[in-house]
């Protein structure tokens, strides 16, 4: 059986959900962090999937998107976790509920 | 190798110029490595210095010249260049020579020193400026290397600036040298605009050259003058010499380094440089620019030569020799015996070079005392210093056959006894050879021989830090002589660019006789008159001048440097003065009450537009802020800080967009 473009999109949509959900409902940073990660593979993977299913898929066009926005996800998870480290070691806690030092 | 060097001329100023800036970055404890890296600088320089001679010595009229373009604007691009002939050549040799001479000394004099890492970056910076200068093919290039020497000058004579009279000597030799450079400036700015260029030599187009100088016409008797107006500045010819002698108040070494190799060297060197503009025209070898320099070298050597009558200072004596001797080599330019006055310009710089260690070794030995009143009967107690100086004195005053001093001074009295114009000149310069054998006798009188007196109690001979450089310049005062002689004139005919021959009866000119008999009657003199100077008189009180005695007044007159330097307060300065206080009242009473006026009157407007703002403009403000504030508070409220509230509302919003999307489709 060969997968068609739906059951990609599919799965990334599921990806994205899980990513969606974990992000907003898991009270600890780390988590959060890696909600947000689950939800850009999950537009990598649409990426990945409209390139390889689009009338001319020339090698390198798609999937040099992919990995550079794989490699700014590694980036932004590097800024994400020293951010987490950080203001672990500023409150004592990784709790997200007890961060409200935005509140106006 | 001396190809290369050639082609990397800017290399010799260049190794003592990074030299110095390496020795500033030296922390102020590294005493012996800043001495060893400026003296190791200027032996690299005079090694170059050697390399680069040599070929000027197997082509006669060797001239090898490199250009460069600075900058360009417009149409215009103004070029620098260095350039390498016999003039520059010897100049470089003779710089580095008695510059290493007086680092050595340096190293030793100075060894007590609290700044002594900065004294040498100091003597380095000073070396590479005067370096540049010499081998400058630019009139540009020259003025710039020209102002770095006094700028050099200015830092050294200051150098014990915690003195007050030395900053005031630092400050009068800037000042007076900047008065000549003004007019170099404005002579250079003026060929620049007759001939369109500065480069001395380039392949016929240069400013000395036929092509460039046919650009001036009458121009250039003003044009000579203006930079010879320079000239009188550096070279302390009257009546910009004033600095000259206050210029003592830097360290010894400076002294030697100023009178000899660099400095005053530099304003005979640039007159010789661009001689051909003060020559362009003559009828008979006289312009009238030449008879300008001649006039004022004679008043300078004449009028110097009689202040140091009456200096009681060792190195006050000396500097006004150093003044005398330079007026010697400007009437030999200005009689048109360049190559008579570069002989006499070099011979100095090593004798008076000699004789500055000379008297520092003294005055290190006396622990500072300067006096010569209070020195005598050293001749015992400094054998090598005391042999040495005596060579030099001798070279000074110009004794004939074994010192350098002799020849150089023959030739001038020789070129400036056939000057067409007048044989005044000549006349004075008799004069003036009799009173240097005066008084550097009356000098060494005081100084070496006679009794102890009180300075001379414990004094000792230098360490050979400071003896072997008075050798090396001794010798080098002697033997120098041996490419001067008239029988082998191998130095005036290199200057001058012809084969050198041998001719024995040469020898003996009437010029040797004259100044034979010259210096012996002003020698003699000097012994008959200060023999007993140091001893009881009955008729003449003790500690008083042989001459003070004989005539008071005249002696008071040249005692007080002919009152120049009060004439100078009393005209130029008091001018000054008055120039600075009037503007100082016009500042404060008129300019001061204008601007304040202009003051009360924004005063006036701001006070008006101040009462609208209150009563106008703040009130509405003041209600837009209240409204402002409740809006503010009432947003505030959504902010709960919660980051997954803001996600969720992100959330939901993307999927509203996404629906709206969706029904828009």
């Amino acid at each position: 059986m060969t997968p068609t473009l739906q059951v990609f999109l599919i799965v990334s949509a599921a990806l994205f959900s899980v990513g969606l959900l974990a992000a907003l409902s898991r009270r600890h940073a780390i988590f959060i962090l890696i909600g947000i990660e689950m939800m850009l593979a999950a537009a990598n993977l649409n990426f990945i999937a409209f390139w390889r299913f689009s009338p001319q898929p020339r090698p390198p066009t798609g999937v040099m998107i992919a990995i550079f926005s794989i490699a700014i996800a590694a980036a932004e998870a590097a800024v994400g976790l020293a951010l987490v480290v950080a203001v672990y070691r500023h409150y004592r806690t990784t709790n997200v509920d007890h961060l409200d030092q935005l509140k106006g | 190798m001396s190809r290369w060097i050639i082609d990397h001329l800017w290399l010799i100023p260049a190794v003592p110029l990074v030299v110095s800036l390496g020795i500033l970055s030296l922390s102020s404890t590294r005493r012996k490595s800043a001495a060893i890296l400026a003296i190791a600088g200027q032996i690299a320089a005079l090694a170059m210095s050697v390399f680069a001679f040599v070929p000027t010595l197997r082509t006669p009229g060797f001239r090898a010249v490199q250009n460069f373009t600075w900058f360009t604007f417009g149409n215009n691009s103004l070029h620098l260049g260095w350039l390498l002939d016999p003039l520059a050549g010897v100049m470089l040799l003779m710089i580095t020579l008695v510059g290493l001479c007086i680092f050595v000394f340096s190293k030793g004099y100075m060894a007590g020193d609290k700044n002594f890492v900065r004294f040498f970056a100091y003597l380095s910076f000073f070396s590479g400026a005067m370096l540049g200068l010499v081998i400058s093919n630019s009139l540009l290039l020259l003025f710039i290397c020209w102002e770095l020497v006094g700028l050099a000058s200015y830092l050294l004579i200051g150098f014990w600036i915690e003195r007050p009279s030395a900053a005031a000597a630092a400050k009068k030799a800037f000042i007076t040298t900047r008065i000549g450079d003004m007019g170099f400036f404005l002579g250079m700015l003026w060929l620049y605009g007759r001939s369109g260029t500065l480069l001395f030599y380039d392949g016929g187009n240069g400013c000395l050259e036929r092509a460039g100088l046919a650009l001036l016409g009458a121009s250039a008797t003003f044009i000579a003058l203006l930079i010879f107006c320079g000239a009188m500045g550096k070279s302390g010819q009257f009546p910009l010499h004033v600095w000259l002698p206050d210029a003592m108040e830097g360290p010894t070494p400076v002294s030697a380094l100023i009178h000899a190799a660099t400095m005053v060297a530099a304003g005979v060197f640039l007159v010789a440089r661009v001689y051909p503009l003060f020559s362009l025209g003559a009828i008979n070898g006289v312009t009238s620019s030449l008879t300008v320099v001649v006039w004022i070298g004679v008043t300078t050597a004449l009028m110097a030569a009689f202040i140091a009558m009456a200096q009681a200072d060792i190195k006050r004596i000396l500097a006004y020799s150093t003044v005398s001797q330079l007026g010697l080599m400007m009437v030999s330019l200005g009689v048109g015996g360049v190559a008579g006055g570069m002989m006499h310009l070099l011979a100095h710089g090593f004798f008076k070079a000699l004789l500055f260690l000379g008297a520092g070794s003294v005055i290190h030995g006396c622990h500072g005392e300067q006096d010569i009143r209070k020195m005598g009967g050293l001749r015992r107690l400094m054998p090598v210093t005391f042999s040495t100086y005596a060579i030099g004195m001798m070279a000074l005053s110009g004794v004939p056959l074994l010192f350098s001093g002799g020849w150089t001074k023959e030739e001038i009295l020789h070129v400036a006894a056939h000057w067409p114009a007048s044989r005044l000149p000549y006349y004075l310069l008799l004069i003036g050879v009799v009173l240097t054998a005066l008084y550097m006798t009356r000098q060494i009188i005081y100084v070496f021989f006679g009794d102890r007196r009180a300075a001379s109690q414990h004094v000792h001979e230098s360490p050979p830090v400071i003896t072997v450089p008075l050798i090396v310049l001794a010798s080098c005062a002697i033997l120098f002589s041996i490419v001067l002689t008239p029988a082998w004139p191998w130095l005036h005919d290199y200057l001058t660019d012809e084969p050198v021959h041998f001719n024995f009866s040469r020898l003996i000119q009437p010029a040797l006789f004259i100044s034979l008999v010259l210096v012996g009657a002003g020698v003699a003199l000097g012994i008959g008159l200060y023999r007993k100077a140091s001893a009881q008189d009955r008729q003449r009180p003790a500690d008083t001048d042989p001459l003070e005695f004989a005539q008071p007044q005249l002696f008071r007159f040249l005692e007080n440097k002919m009152w120049i330097d009060e004439l100078y307060a009393c005209t130029v300065i008091a001018f000054s003065w008055t120039g600075a206080r009037l503007s100082d009242w016009m500042d404060r009473n008129f300019w001061d009450r204008l601007v304040r006026g202009f003051g009360a009157i924004g005063q006036l407007f701001g006070m008006f537009t101040g009462g609208i703002d209150e009563r106008g403009i703040n009130a509405g403000v003041d209600e837009a802020t209240v409204g402002a504030r409740g809006l503010g508070r009432l947003m505030s409220a959504a902010h709960s800080g919660q980051i997954q509230t803001y996600l969720g509302v992100i959330a939901i919003g993307v999927l509203a967009l996404l629906v709206f999307y969706a029904w828009l489709a």
